[in-house]
């Protein structure tokens, strides 16, 4: 019963591999010239939901980013994964270094319920804000069951049963449909996009809005005060032996 | 400032972070109330009135908090909030918290502010971003302020000299016909729990395999420790992911770390960093693991553990 229509959060954020810099203002992260990619669990998000529709399970995969002009390549990416169609947010400027999950989440939300989607699946987290709300914010605004940091996904009738990673295990939840997931890192592997999938990519359309298109307000509660570097942690000493090391950790009173 | 505390808990024990959390609350100032809320959950409840610190608690004890979902605790929250109008909500950065509190903060319309490791004043927090590769200062101006804590940043509040009031958490009628609850299957240990272990051993992709895990149980017996493991062990399916220290893992600080086998990749380091003393024993004298640790041991791990194992046994 392919009767899901999926929407798929996909965010452009600093690639995972890159050592990011502090700007010496101290407002932010050095972004300009440096190489950025899809959020590595928006990929697992994206490679579920084509999965669902390998398995016939879903008609349609949208998928949707909010951000500046490039948001659009990590949407090509994501129409070369699979999905059907893309929209894109354009959000640029000051209006998206102050964009928050919440303001990200009104516009999922209004977006899933324009395109009448019934499964929205977004990663649990984005590897630059480490904020994990993005889905749970969503769903509240829906009124929508949440299945986050989900491992496992299997479509019984007309509800989902998800194993969830969580501390110290798994656990299972039935959610019913409409819901919203959230994927964590053992969901899948995520397929790379094949070159004639790119070519084929190129031909999908992606349609452009902004965030007043959806009446949010980009107007921001809250406010980066400073961003620094962490505190370095200087190197010790290298021990010869077991003995030697047993010993100094005695002299310090940790063992 | 108010602060309601949602209390963890599997309504038999607290879970340990909620002490943490209560005491990010304290640094806030004004009273704190903790939440509990469950189904015959009477000893978490008497374990709470011990705490000091914690002026008020709030009970709710109904079948439909089975499995401590959020579509369910939710409006319970919101209830709560509505009659007591707290300045600050608060929970443990944990599973559970992580999925609750943004839900609720979406339906108060506020922004939440997930996993905080500082608080400098009742609307300035201090969080990581990008894998603890920077540090972010915040400031709220939402009327509520809704948060999560890192357990391991804030000591555990004293389970000494509480005088906690109990009383019943509003009246809702929570119904639940969203999402159903249908099991969990916890790793059984008798070792510490890896977040409030004092000492954490982890083994990386060196260990070679499953079994030679073996060798790091040996020693965390000797040293009341958790085993723990880098992403590079999990995903070679060495061990079950609940044992992942890092940035997609469990973050840990515990007095001693030990790292064995483990090169120190950047999203290891993030989830260990903060520990009082870190070891390593590695047999490559390159492994970045060497720049944060205390004590290096450069050689041959097979050799080393079993060693340290039989030094500890005299």
């Amino acid at each position: 019963m392919a009767n899901l229509r999926i929407l798929v959060g996909v965010k452009r954020v600093i690639d995972y591999a890159v050592k990011i810099r502090v700007k010496p203002d101290n407002s932010g992260v050095v972004t300009d010239g440096v190489k950025h990619s899809m959020n590595p669990f928006c990929e697992i998000a994206m490679e579920e939901a084509v999965r669902l529709k390998e398995k016939k399970l879903a008609k349609e995969i949208i998928a949707v980013s909010c951000g500046p002009t490039q948001a659009q390549e990590t949407i090509r990416t994501a129409l070369a994964m699979g999905a059907d169609r893309g929209i894109h947010v354009e959000v640029s400027g000051k209006d998206y270094e102050n964009m928050t999950p919440l303001h990200v989440s009104k516009i999922l939300a209004k977006l899933a319920q324009e395109q009448e989607a019934n499964l929205v699946i977004l990663g649990k987290q984005s590897i630059d804000g480490d904020n994990n709300q993005t889905g749970q914010m969503t769903a509240a605004l829906l009124d929508w069951p949440q299945a986050t940091f989900a491992s496992e996904v299997t479509k019984e009738n007309e509800h989902l049963k998800v194993v969830r990673e969580i501390d110290g295990g798994l656990e299972t939840v039935t959610v019913t449909l409409p819901a919203v997931i959230t994927a964590d890192l053992r969901l899948n592997e995520p397929r790379y996009a094949t070159l004639p999938n790119i070519m084929k990519a190129k031909k999908k359309k992606i349609a452009k809005h902004k965030a007043s298109d959806f009446g949010v307000d980009l107007g921001s509660s809250v406010e980066v005060v400073s961003v620094e570097d962490p505190p370095v942690r200087q190197a010790g000493q290298k021990v010869e032996s077991t003995e030697e090391l047993v010993a100094k950790l005695k002299e310090s009173g940790v063992i | 400032n108010s602060t309601l505390v949602i209390a963890e808990h599997n309504n038999a024990q607290l879970t340990p972070i909620t002490l943490n959390t209560i005491t990010a609350a304290a640094k806030l100032g004004g009273d704190i109330a903790c939440l509990v809320a469950g189904s015959k959950c009477a000893s978490v409840v008497e374990e709470l009135t011990k705490v000091g610190g914690v002026q008020k608690i709030l009970v709710a004890e109904n079948e439909v908090f089975n499995g401590f979902l959020p579509e369910a605790i939710t409006p319970l929250i919101l209830e709560t909030q509505k009659q007591f109008n707290f300045s600050h909500i608060a929970a443990g950065a944990t599973a559970f918290g992580k999925s609750l509190l943004p839900r609720v903060a979406a339906k108060l319309d506020v922004n939440p502010i997930s996993d905080i490791i500082d608080i400098k004043d009742a609307d300035t927090f201090v969080r990581t971003i990008y894998a603890g590769n920077a540090i972010c200062t915040v400031k709220s101006k939402d009327g509520v302020k809704v948060f999560t804590v890192r357990g391991t940043a804030f000591p555990a509040a004293e389970a000494a000299g509480g005088q906690a009031a109990c009383e019943q958490a509003p009246a809702v009628d929570v119904k639940n016909d969203q999402s159903t609850f249908e099991g969990q299957s916890l790793s059984k240990s008798d070792r510490p729990e890896l977040t409030s272990a004092k000492t954490v051993i982890s083994g990386g992709r060196g260990m070679k395999n499953g079994e030679n895990f073996e060798l790091l149980y040996k020693l965390a017996d000797k040293l009341n420790a958790a085993v723990g493991a880098s992403r590079a062990a999990v995903d070679a399916g060495f061990v079950p992911n609940d044992m992942q220290v890092g940035q997609t893992g469990k973050i840990v600080a515990p007095e001693l770390y030990i790292a064995v086998g483990i090169s120190g990749a950047i999203q290891h380091l993030a989830g260990m960093k903060d520990s009082k003393v870190i070891v390593a024993i590695n047999k490559d004298p390159e492994a970045p693991i060497f720049q944060v640790a205390d004590h290096g041991l450069v050689a041959d791990l097979f050799k080393v553990v079993p060693e340290m194992t039989e030094i500890l046994e005299k």
